[in-house]
């Protein structure tokens, strides 16, 4: 094994002095002079006709510099290139509690608020639809007039193999409803975005987004700009988990009155306004029914999820995807089918969430593993071990594997909470649960088809020894800048901290596709590599023939380039520039990521593809009390397939926050809303949109964790490394779940996992407290694609059979 | 960000300055501020003055006699729970209070004269507008029983239940009168009308009397170790003659009413040993009064079956405390 320098290493991140004395300049910390203020009106009806917006009063008030409304914004954006369908302003009909149809710009946040509230709007209430069972049976109004029919925005249906056949044929049948409540990111910074036009008369505009580059095209697209007369600055987020990755309303908006006041307009949504905007967890109802032999090896499943997707496209057709296309990375299961629906309802639009569309039906296959091995007494590690997917293989769904490191992960949190003994042996009210899952190390595709590199990177070199990185990565916190400088500085020899590293700035930067699905590390860390690989070898010649020692024996080392034989030998990086600047003139590089092709060739495979997966496990031990259903989360462990770590420190901290994150999604937090009495209100609003009453965990609620890695290098992966941001959240939520059955045995199958919950499981005669119908769905196109052990290419083809639409 | 409408801010360093400014249109008291900033900022709450008591200096202190501790009204909430003097039940309350950083602003009286709450009710002027405002404020139904002439806020003070337990008395100062009553009688069973006290009343001070041989205790639901208003509060405290006998004893229900409820329910108790048969039938009787409403955080059905489980607990600990305690 290679030793590293920096690569693995515990170590402080570059940023990190900036971030604990407050100095960071977040997107809110931005003033500029002549700055101006946006405050939007948004709609208090669910669901309403747009039928006049008066805007004399408003615009009279003294301060008031320009309001805007619907006229003024004639093109759609939306994330992908399949869901554009939001106004940047409503134009004929607002579609939830919180949609903005207007705008003011004002001398100050003041009198924007007291002009918005000066707005006279006509608003003509439609239907509400309040969830997925109403928008699957309200074929009219119809939320929006595309989509598959009625309010259903998008059907996917994948048979991989003839599984009805499988289900026939097994020993044992395992079927179970499943319910995922819906629940947001909860950033601490709401988003923000300053827009000017520089001296040029070109817009910019500093932006709390994780998608730098794709809010770029959906200005130049909206604005009607030429994309090279936009700068998109990305400032630091203080928190994304996915939240800041679509173009949002209050961007266009600002861009736009920048342009026509010709200075700076700044806006800062308030808390409420952040649980407007949403783009967090689906609410996912899931059937997941699973045959498996008599040994529990699992012989065939099906799975089929219903979203609630919210008002809006967002990423939900991708979230449709992601709700089946994951299943098969952790198990091998041998035939797989999946229906997958997403509605539209009057509700903030759902999207990425931490694990986007794979903590849902990760909820309910460890919950359901857990069931299987209860039912035919096999221990939960047992029944998972027995069959775990292969490294290096290619699943049912056509998903290439990496290495996988499932069976340690499993090991190493078994071992150290010896939960083979104690699970099922605690007293009475204590219980242990094992759960495990995967995720992505970057999507295997962007969002709008291309074939260009999925991130690039620039390096500027000098001769002082600096060292710049330009990369388009957006740094949300997660530490994308530090993973940058560690990758170049391992390779040149050189202290992180000596590099700076420029981010997020698309009139710098090369384009990166963003800070999302846990693609930022691996994309952009091979990239660096292969840049600054660049960068030494230019060097290595120049140094090589100065000092006379072959190329292959330089050392780039301790700010130093020297000879491996006789290690005194050699110069400082900064006489090497010196050297290579003075032979070569400026010298510059650039490397550039692009995943390697995926297997699937059928339409739909290219959500699930990844370069590799991480794998993650968890046992959690909880504590619940009889008389009240209370449960105390006693203690965690957590082990990560994490293949090489770029900082050791980082990782740890990226395993803490996904348990801290998971625990609330477990325990508490949900996106809720109420209806008042439909006789009386069509009122459809958000229960509790403030940080207060939207119970998240505090510091007092974190139980202790032990936290364990896996390391085996993936080559995929730069140094070996893997994703952490996203995998360690999914076990969080069916182990707690696996863990009540154990402690007290009552079965949760939805979360939150709340005290009332098992309360009510315990004191009533099934013992579990979850959803009990699944609505019926139509699925008039299904796509048939043999697995690859059954002659399958990747493609998908009209069965041999005619196939039954399922009821 | 929510900014607060303009106010005039008043300062007065005497008492008799103070109640003098109160003789002003929309005009509110303020503490520390805590729950009236936000309140403000939401516009469930309007002020054009505002009238601190900060700065008069003897509303500040903590004093103490053979008979009684008095607590001013502008002590805080982390002052009260690090007094070595204060009675168990009342440190617990205020140690209990949200966060050690309000516990550092927030005050007694602010906290008496807390706001009740409810979830239609504490949120902003665009989403109460989307449910066309609520009886508390500007609208005409109480949204948690819309058939229901009154409205339904919850009490949500963890002081009140507290003192009342230990039978305090509360002193109001108005221009011309001095006036010194039970805590309890301070409240009203109405969620918009929830004190008795005038607006032109300033609470002072709270004295509290010490009685020999009491037990106290506080038991707090709510739903996360921090932050979080209580769903659910049980203040109890009781005295015990040499045999374990309960000699006096009261029981306070906080936050599932629009007042904090002193059963009478501890009728149940005494003269007898507390014994499970004397505990459950408190209960019994205690719960006819608690009425949880679906207005608070957790659900509806199970904050009623934890109102029982938490007066037991709570009379559970008396009586360990009086046979391992000398109190």
């Amino acid at each position: 094994m290679t030793s590293f320098r920096v690569i693995g290493k515990h170590r402080p991140r570059i940023d990190g002095r900036a971030r604990v004395t407050g100095q960071l300049l977040y997107a809110d910390d931005i003033s500029l002079p002549r700055m101006v203020y946006c405050k939007l009106l948004r709609s208090h009806l669910p669901h309403a006709s747009i039928r006049n917006i008066d805007t004399t009063k408003a615009s009279a008030l003294d301060g008031v510099y320009l309001v805007l409304t619907g006229d003024d914004f004639p093109i759609k954006h939306g994330i992908l290139p399949v869901s554009q369908d939001e106004y940047a302003l409503c134009r004929d009909k607002t579609r939830f509690v919180g949609d903005p149809y207007a705008a003011v710009i004002a001398k100050t946040e003041e009198i924007a608020q007291n002009a918005v509230e000066l707005i006279e709007a006509e608003l003509e209430p439609l239907t509400t639809i309040s969830n997925s069972t109403e928008a699957l049976s309200v074929e009219t109004p119809r939320i929006h007039t595309y989509g598959e029919e009625g309010n259903i925005h998008k059907r996917v249906a994948f048979d991989f193999g003839h599984v009805d056949q499988s289900l026939k044929d097994a020993d044992h049948i395992f079927e179970d409803l499943f319910f995922y409540e819906g629940n947001t990111h909860l950033p601490l910074e709401q988003h923000a975005s300053v827009a000017t036009t520089d001296p040029d008369g070109k817009l910019a505009i500093w932006s709390s987004t994780q998608t730098p580059h794709y809010l770029h095209r959906a200005l130049a697209k909206t604005l009607q700009l030429p994309a090279t007369h936009i700068r998109v600055i990305a400032t630091p987020n203080g928190g994304g988990f996915g939240g800041k990755s679509d173009p949002f309303n209050h961007e266009v908006i600002v861009a736009k009155a920048a342009m026509l006041l010709n200075r700076p307009v700044k806006i800062t949504l308030t808390r409420e306004e952040v649980f407007y905007c949403h783009r967090g967890r689906h609410p996912v109802l899931m059937r997941l029914k699973t045959g498996t032999d008599k040994q529990g090896l699992i012989v065939g499943q099906s799975l089929d999820t219903v979203l609630d997707g919210g008002a809006y496209g967002s990423y939900g057709v991708a979230s449709t995807f992601y709700t089946g296309a994951l299943q098969t990375v952790t198990y091998h299961i041998p035939r797989y089918q999946f229906r997958g629906c997403r509605t539209f309802t009057n509700k903030p639009p759902c999207g990425p969430k931490r694990g986007h569309g794979t903590p849902q039906p990760r909820f309910g296959l460890e919950i359901q593993l857990d069931k299987m091995a209860v039912s035919l007494g096999i221990n939960p590690k047992t029944i998972r071990t027995n069959q775990l997917a292969k490294p290096h293989s290619v699943t049912a769904n056509y998903l290439q594997l990496g290495t996988v490191g499932l069976g340690d992960c499993i090991d190493k949190v078994t071992e150290a909470s010896d939960f083979e003994t104690r699970w099922g042996n605690l007293p009475e009210g204590h219980g242990l649960g094992l759960a495990c899952s995967s995720y992505l190390c970057g999507a295997g595709l962007p969002i709008y088809w291309n074939d260009m590199p999925h991130s690039g990177v620039q390096l500027k070199l000098d001769r002082l020894g600096g060292v710049t990185v330009f990369c388009g990565s957006t740094e949300i916190g997660q530490g994308s800048n530090d993973v940058l400088a560690a990758c170049v500085s391992e390779i040149l020899g050189i202290d992180p901290f000596d590099i700076r590293v420029i981010t997020g700035d698309t009139d710098l930067t090369p384009v990166d596709l963003g800070s999302y699905s846990s693609r930022v590390t691996l994309m952009t860390g091979n990239a660096a590599i292969e840049a600054a690989t660049r960068a030494r070898d230019i060097i290595a010649s120049v140094v090589s023939k100065q000092l006379g020692i072959p190329k292959n024996q330089l050392v780039f080392a301790d700010r130093r380039v020297f000879s491996s034989e006789h290690p005194d030998k050699g110069i400082s990086f900064q006489e090497a520039m010196v050297a290579t600047e003075t032979e070569h003139g400026t010298l510059g590089t650039t490397g550039s990521y692009r995943p390697p092709p995926a297997p699937g060739k059928y339409k739909g495979a290219g959500v699930g593809p990844s370069p590799t997966y991480s794998y993650s496990a968890s046992v959690i031990e909880v504590r619940v009390n009889k008389d009240t259903g209370q449960l105390d989360v006693v203690k965690i462990w957590m082990a990560h397939d994490i293949g090489t770590c770029i900082n050791r420190t980082l990782v740890f901290n990226q395993i803490e926050g996904s348990i801290y994150m998971g625990l609330g999604e477990a325990l508490m937090e949900e996106q809720t809303f109420r209806r008042l009495p439909q006789k009386r209100s069509s009122a459809l609003v958000h229960k509790i949109p403030s940080l207060l009453d939207y119970k998240s965990p505090t510091m007092m609620d974190m139980p202790p964790c032990d936290i364990f890695l896996v390391e085996y290098p993936d080559k995929q992966g730069p140094f070996g490394a893997k994703e952490v941001g996203q995998g360690p959240l999914l076990p969080i939520m069916p182990a707690i779940a696996n863990a009540v059955y154990d402690a007290v045995g009552v079965r949760i199958d939805e979360t939150p996992i709340t005290p009332d919950k098992i309360f009510k499981a315990m004191n009533s005669s099934d013992k579990r407290v979850g959803p009990k119908d699944f609505p019926s769905i139509n699925f008039d196109h299904v796509d048939f694609i043999p697995p690859p052990w059954e002659g399958g290419d990747g493609n998908a083809f009209v069965p041999p059979h005619p196939h039954q639409p399922r009821r | 960000m929510l900014r607060c409408p303009p106010f005039t801010y008043h300062t007065p360093q005497t008492m008799s300055e103070a109640v003098r400014l109160l003789h002003q249109d929309d005009v509110r008291i303020v503490a520390g501020g805590t729950d009236l900033v936000p309140n403000l900022k939401r516009r469930h709450q309007q002020a054009k003055h505002l009238v601190s008591l900060h700065q008069i200096p003897e509303l500040h202190t903590i004093t103490e006699t053979d008979s009684m501790v008095t607590i001013g009204a502008l002590v805080t909430l982390a002052e009260i729970a690090a007094a070595p003097q204060m009675m168990r039940v009342v440190s617990m309350a205020a140690r209990s209070i949200a966060s050690s950083h309000i516990q550092n602003t927030g005050t007694l009286g602010g906290n008496l004269c807390l706001d009740t709450r409810c979830n239609y009710y504490n949120q902003s002027y665009q989403w109460r507008q989307s449910i066309d405002f609520c009886m508390k404020e500007q609208g005409d139904t109480c949204w948690v029983a819309p058939g229901s002439p009154r409205c339904w806020a919850v009490s949500s003070t963890d002081m009140a239940p507290a003192l009342i337990a230990l039978n305090a008395t509360v002193t109001l100062v108005s221009q011309n009168n001095t006036e010194t009553i039970n805590l309890a009688d301070m409240y009203r069973d109405d969620g918009m009308d929830y004190l008795t006290k005038q607006p032109s009343q300033i609470v002072t001070q709270v004295q509290i009397p010490k009685t020999q041989g009491q037990h106290s205790t506080y038991w707090k639901l709510r739903r996360r170790g921090s932050i979080d208003f209580p769903v659910l509060s049980i203040a109890a405290a009781a005295s015990f003659d040499k045999n374990k006998h309960v000699t006096q004893a009261r029981l306070v229900l906080g936050a599932v009413a629009s007042y904090p409820i002193l059963s009478t329910a501890t009728s149940e108790l005494i003269g007898h040993p507390l014994t499970p048969q004397t505990i459950e039938a408190c209960i019994n009787k205690a719960i006819t009064n608690a009425k949880p409403m679906d207005n608070t955080d957790h659900t509806l059905g199970w904050r009623k079956q934890m109102t029982k489980h938490y007066i037991r607990g709570a009379l559970n600990e008396l009586e360990t405390l009086a046979t391992t305690v000398h109190p």
